[in-house]
């Protein structure tokens, strides 16, 4: 029933797709943290671009975000990052624009769980005479990461499935071969439709499993 | 903000009173309450200070004007002759010299009990991590709680907790010590036992601030108390004095509430 599946790389696509989610996971969880630190900075004009980017970013479609990496960055700007070939130029560019994208989600989720840190700590670690920088990285974030494991791992559940559109700017992950494999195996569509979506549960699944196993053991008692 | 003028005035005053922390024509507002008045307010080395009044007069606002937790809209403070700077490297370090012990405890409820009391020497006085880790042993065992060093404040209890509280500021090795209300959240049973650190600390000549209603505190460890209504320093008096024989009606007034519960 699934011969057809031999004449495909059907884990190399995969891969692909494995590799995206890492690396914007990664990014997304860096750039995410420095805008939250942002949006609680005590100086206005950065709390001022945190907000911008947010929300210029988040309500922008994800397609938009890569379409104009790609032709702005890329087509129009000549920018490769250090890519060489095109199909590697087209990875990271995809890479980017998932990070912009989903880091927003991060720094929402973050704000939500700095915002359950009790103000008295960051106050008591002020009056100790820790800078703020010191009070953010060594009182607010370890709190407020414990308790935002669940809702961040929703942003990565997301972004795996998101990397899907990295398909429009011609990345071969997943989606794209599943495109080529409706148009060539139209009499087993269904299946084809199939396999797929049991492909990215098995991604999903287990992170979803192991994340919410996390969020249980390094949860704060307060 | 609020109408009212004020003229920035961050100079000394003229006759310079020397003064472990002086507090010159201090004025703070919160949007239009005006909730610092004209604050004149002395402490020299060594001196314990109860700060008494009814709620909402002030108190806490005037103890964290002092290491500027809450910046001011006018006036002067200096600590050890040193005027408080603005936000920043300096501010910060003038902050570890000035300890504070809260209502709430504000523990750090990701570390344990000894890390709540080296933290701030490791990234703030950057002492060597063994020293750090044996001056909190020390202070912990002062304080009482040498058993818990390696619990989370969760699991203390809330006269514990305000021990560690007590320790963790310590462990900067302050100048003076504020207090702000430190009794008030504990059950009643747990009370005697921050009390009795607060009083020994005050024998062993530490400056201290103490917002409290513990009259049998004030009575035995205060040189001075300080009544507050309204914004504004009401009356100064020994603790005798003003126990005993208060001058004001806002004071009369208010112990009597006080003495009948
Ligand atoms: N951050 C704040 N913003 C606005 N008003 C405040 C703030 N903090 C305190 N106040 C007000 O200032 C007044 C004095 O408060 P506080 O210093 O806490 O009094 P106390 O400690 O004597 O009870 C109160 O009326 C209080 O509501
Ligand atoms: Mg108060």
């Amino acid at each position: 029933m699934f011969d057809f599946l031999d004449q495909y790389d059907l884990w190399d696509a995969f891969w692909v797709t494995i590799k995206l989610t890492i690396y914007s996971g990664i990014g997304s969880l860096i750039w995410g943290t420095v805008l939250a630190a942002m949006r609680v900075s005590p100086v206005p004009v950065m709390r001022a671009f945190g907000t911008t980017y947010i929300n210029t970013v988040r309500n922008t479609p994800l397609t938009v975000i890569m379409v104009a990496t790609s032709l702005g960055l890329f087509q129009t700007m000549q920018i490769e990052l250090g890519g060489g070939d095109s199909s590697e130029t087209g990875f990271r560019l995809a890479v980017l624009a998932l990070i912009a994208y989903h880091a927003c989600f991060v720094c929402e989720s973050l704000r939500s769980g700095i915002n359950t840190v009790p103000v008295g700590q960051a106050e008591a670690a002020r009056a100790l005479g820790l800078s703020f920088f010191q009070v953010l990285t060594l009182i607010v974030l370890p709190q407020a990461f414990r308790s935002v494991v669940a809702p961040l791992a929703n942003v990565l559940i997301a972004l795996t499935k998101n990397t899907t559109v990295a398909a429009a700017i011609g990345v071969t992950e997943a989606a794209a071969l599943m495109s080529t494999m409706v148009e060539n195996e139209s009499d087993v569509i269904l299946l084809v439709f199939a396999v797929f979506a049991f492909g990215f549960i098995c991604l999903t699944l287990p992170v979803g499993l192991l994340l919410g196993w996390v969020s249980k053991r390094v949860a704060v008692k307060r | 903000m609020s109408k009212v003028s004020v003229t920035k005035d961050a100079g000394p005053p003229e006759s310079a009173p020397s003064g472990l922390v002086v507090l010159d024509n201090v004025n703070k507002h919160f949007g239009a309450l005006h909730v610092l008045q004209d604050i004149d307010l002395t402490i020299a080395r060594g001196e314990v200070v109860v700060v008494i009044g009814p709620s909402g007069s002030g108190k806490s606002t005037l103890c964290r004007t002092i290491n500027r937790l809450e910046p001011i809209d006018s006036g002067y403070i200096a600590i050890d002759g040193k005027p408080l700077p603005a936000e920043g490297r300096e501010l910060a370090e003038l902050r570890a010299d000035v300890g504070m012990v809260f209502q709430a405890f504000n523990l750090f409820a990701h570390k344990t009990v000894l890390e709540n009391v080296t933290l701030g020497q490791l990234k703030v006085r950057k002492t060597e991590k063994q020293e750090a880790i044996a001056n909190a042993r020390k202070l912990l065992d002062r304080v009482g709680v040498a058993n818990q060093a390696d619990k989370y404040p969760a699991q203390l209890s809330g006269g514990q907790q305000q021990r560690v509280a007590i320790a963790r500021a310590l462990a900067m090795d302050p100048k003076v010590m504020l207090f702000d209300e430190p009794t008030s959240a504990l059950d009643p049973e747990m009370i005697n036992e921050v009390l009795e650190v607060m009083q020994q600390l005050a024998r062993d000549g530490m400056t201290m601030v103490v917002v409290t209603h513990e009259m049998g505190f004030a009575r035995s460890a205060a040189n001075r108390v300080v009544f507050m209504a309204d914004g504004r320093i009401a009356e100064e008096a020994t603790p005798d004095q003003f126990f005993s024989n208060p001058r004001s009606d806002r004071a009369k007034d208010f112990l009597s509430k006080i003495l009948h519960h």
